[in-house]
C-alpha cells in the first residue's frame, strides 16, 4: 500500500519536475528582463523623490512659502490656468471632434494640418507667438496701429493678459491631441444608433445629447483628469511666453519650482512641489483605477 | 417623434413635384457646407498663424520681418546661410548642438526600447512574479508631471556626478519615457495569442529564443511607435535639457534657442530660422509614422 503510494508521488514528482524547473527558469529570465527598468526606477525615481522629500522636510520652508506673496499668486494662477484652460480646451476638442467626423476631402486635409501644433516642438512656435505680441515690432500691434492709428496693449507686460495668453498657447499646443482622442471615441460609436435616432426624427442636438454624450462621457472624464495632471506640469507655455513675469505675477506651480531653484532656495522649490501633491495624488489614484484594468 | 423638416416629405420621390425638393436639398447641402466652412476656416487660421509667422520670419530679411509685413516681399535664404555657416556669435556651436540633439534623441529611443520591451515581455509573456506591481509603479510614474521631478532629478544627477554630461539628459529622458512605453507595449503583447508561445515552447524554445524569434517580429508596429515616441520626447524636451546641461558645446538646440531670450538685442530672425530647422525633423518623422503613431499611442488613452 505504502509502496504504491510512494510510486504515485514519485510519478507525480517526475511529471512536474521539468515543468517546475521550466517555471523557475522562466521566472529567472523574467527577473533578469525586468531588472533594467527596476534599476532605472530605483536610481532615477525612488532616489530623487526620496531626496526631494528629505529636502522639503523642514516645516519652516512651508511657513516661508505661505508668507511669500508670489506663492499665493502662483496658486491662484495655477487654479485659473487649470479651470479655464482645461474646460475650454476639452469643450473645443469635443466640438471639433464632431466637426472632423464629416467626410469631406478638404476636412481630411485640414485634419492633417491640424495636428501640426502637437507634432512640432513647442519652443519655436511659442517664441514665434512671443514675438508676434512684441509691443513695438510684433505683427499684432503693427496691425492694430495700421487699423486704428493707436498703440496696441503691451500684451505680455500685463499679468492678466499674460496669463490668458499662456493659457491660449497651452490650448493651441494640446488641442490637436485631445481632439484626436475624442474623435477616436466618436468613431467607435455604432452608426446604427445615429440611424435609429434619425428615423425617430432627432435633431443634431438631440442626437448629441442622447447618443453621443452618453457613449463619450466616461472617455471625456478620463481625458479631463489626465489633462489636469499634464496641464499642472506644463512648464513651457508659461516659461517661454512670459517667463513668469512681469514681476513674477504669471507663475504657475511648474515654473515656480524652477524660480526657487534659480534663487538657490531648493527647499522652497521642493516644498512647492509637495504642496501640489494632495491635489495630484487623488487624481493619479482615480486615473490608475480607471486605466490599469 | 415626427419632427420632420417642412418641405422634405418622405414620399417626395414618388410625387411629380421633384423640382422644389431638389432645390431644397441643394440649399440644405449648401447650408451644411457653409456651416462646416464657418468652423474649418477659423480652425485653419488658428492652427497655421504661429507656424506661418515662424516661416515668414525665417525667409524674410530682418527689416522686413520687423516691419510687420504679412507676406514675404523679398524672400531670401540668407538667414539659413548665416545659421548653417555659424556666422553669428549666438550660433557659433550650431552644428555641435544639432548633433547633441540627434545623439540624445536616438540614444533615448534605443535605450527606452531595450528597457521597455524586455520589461513588457517579462510581465506579459513570462508572467514574472510581481509584474503587476511593476506595471502599477510604471503607471504611477507616468502620471506624475515630469516638471515636478525636474528639481530632485537635477540634485540627483549632481550627486551621481553626471551633471553637464549627455548621459544625465539621456537617463532622465529614459526614466520619463519608459513607463508609458512599458504600458503600451504590455497592452500590445497581451493581445498576442498565448498559443504561439506554447507552440514555441513545445519545440523546446528558451525564453531568449521566444523573445527574439516570436515576440519581436510580432511586436514590430508597436516597437516603431514607441521608439519614435521616445525619440521625439527627447528631441522636444526643454526643461530637463536646460537644467541638466549648461556648457555651450553640450546643450541641445532647444536650450540654445531659449538662451536667445536672455539678451535684449536677440537676432530674432536667426532664432526663428534655427527654430524652423529644429522643428522640421520631428514634424517629418511624425507624418511619416503617422499610421503607427495614432494607432499605437491613442490606443492606451482611449481604453476606459
Amino acid at each position: 500500500m505504502s509502496g504504491t503510494r510512494a510510486t504515485t508521488i514519485d510519478d507525480a514528482a517526475l511529471a512536474t519536475a521539468p515543468r517546475a524547473f521550466r517555471l523557475d527558469a522562466w521566472q529567472a529570465w523574467g527577473v533578469i528582463l525586468v531588472a533594467p527598468y527596476l534599476l532605472v526606477f530605483l536610481f532615477f525615481v525612488i532616489y530623487p523623490v526620496g531626496y526631494g522629500l528629505w529636502l522639503a522636510r523642514d516645516p519652516a520652508s512651508y511657513a516661508h512659502l505661505a508668507a511669500d506673496p508670489i506663492f499665493a499668486r502662483t496658486v491662484v494662477n495655477t487654479l485659473v490656468f487649470l479651470i479655464v484652460g482645461i474646460n475650454l480646451k476639452m469643450a473645443i476638442a469635443l466640438f471639433l471632434s464632431g466637426f472632423f467626423t464629416h467626410e469631406r476631402r478638404w476636412i481630411r486635409w485640414l485634419s492633417v494640418l491640424f495636428i501640426l501644433p502637437w507634432a512640432v516642438p513647442s519652443i519655436p512656435t511659442i517664441l514665434s507667438v512671443r514675438f508676434m505680441l512684441n509691443p513695438e515690432w510684433g505683427v499684432v500691434n503693427q496691425i492694430i496701429f495700421r487699423l486704428t492709428a493707436e498703440d496696441g496693449p503691451n500684451w505680455l507686460n500685463d499679468p492678466r493678459l499674460g496669463l490668458a495668453l499662456a493659457i491660449t498657447v497651452h490650448i493651441w499646443k494640446s488641442l490637436p491631441f485631445w481632439t484626436l482622442i475624442l474623435l477616436a471615441g466618436r468613431l467607435a460609436i455604432s452608426s446604427d444608433l445615429y440611424e435609429a435616432a434619425s428615423v425617430d426624427g432627432a435633431t443634431g442636438w438631440q442626437k448629441f445629447l442622447h447618443v453621443t454624450w452618453p457613449s463619450m462621457r466616461a472617455l471625456y472624464v478620463t481625458c479631463t483628469i489626465l489633462s489636469m495632471i499634464w496641464t499642472l506640469g506644463d512648464f513651457n507655455s508659461v516659461y517661454l511666453l512670459t517667463g513668469g513675469g512681469p514681476a513674477d505675477l504669471t507663475h504657475v506651480l511648474a515654473t515656480l519650482g524652477i524660480r526657487y531653484l534659480r534663487l538657490d532656495q531648493i527647499d522652497h522649490s521642493m516644498a512647492a512641489v509637495v504642496c501640489a501633491m494632495p491635489f495630484v495624488l487623488p487624481l493619479v489614484y482615480v486615473l490608475m483605477r480607471r486605466l490599469s484594468k | 417623434m415626427s419632427v420632420r423638416i417642412a418641405g422634405a416629405p418622405l414620399d417626395a420621390a414618388d410625387s411629380p413635384r421633384v423640382q422644389p425638393r431638389a432645390r431644397w436639398n441643394w440649399l440644405a447641402a449648401a447650408g451644411t457646407e457653409a456651416k462646416l466652412l464657418l468652423v474649418g476656416i477659423p480652425v485653419l487660421l488658428w492652427t497655421l498663424i504661429p507656424i506661418y509667422h515662424l516661416v515668414l520670419f525665417a525667409i524674410s530679411p530682418k527689416q522686413e520681418a520687423f516691419s510687420g509685413a504679412l507676406f514675404p516681399e523679398h524672400p531670401t535664404l540668407r538667414n539659413f546661410e548665416i545659421v548653417f555657416g555659424q556666422r553669428h556669435y549666438f550660433l557659433s556651436h550650431f552644428w555641435q548642438q544639432l548633433w547633441n540633439s540627434v545623439f540624445i534623441a536616438f540614444s533615448t529611443g534605443v535605450l527606452t526600447l531595450l528597457i521597455a520591451t524586455s520589461a513588457a515581455f517579462a510581465i506579459s509573456r513570462l508572467k514574472v512574479r510581481g509584474g503587476r506591481t511593476v506595471m502599477n509603479l510604471a503607471l504611477f510614474t507616468y502620471f506624475i508631471p515630469a516638471a515636478f521631478l525636474a528639481v530632485p532629478m537635477y540634485k540627483t544627477m549632481g550627486a551621481y556626478g553626471l551633471l553637464n554630461t549627455k548621459w544625465a539628459l539621456i537617463l532622465a529622458m529614459v526614466t520619463i519615457a519608459s513607463p508609458y512605453a512599458i504600458w503600451v507595449l504590455k497592452q500590445a503583447s497581451d493581445k498576442l495569442p498565448l498559443e504561439l508561445d506554447e507552440a514555441a515552447v513545445m519545440d523546446g524554445a528558451t525564453p531568449p529564443q521566444l523573445f527574439w524569434f516570436v515576440y519581436l517580429p510580432l511586436m514590430t508596429p508597436s516597437l516603431v511607435a514607441i521608439g519614435v515616441y521616445a525619440l521625439l520626447l527627447a528631441w522636444n524636451e526643454y526643461l530637463f535639457a536646460f537644467l541638466l546641461l549648461s556648457r555651450d558645446t553640450d546643450v541641445t538646440l532647444p536650450v540654445a534657442l531659449g538662451s536667445f531670450l536672455a539678451a535684449d538685442d536677440s537676432p530674432w530672425e536667426l532664432l526663428m530660422t534655427t527654430g524652423l530647422i529644429y522643428a522640421l525633423p520631428p514634424a517629418a518623422i511624425y507624418y511619416v509614422f503617422r499610421r503607427y503613431m495614432v494607432g499605437g499611442l491613442t490606443a492606451g488613452a482611449v481604453k476606459s
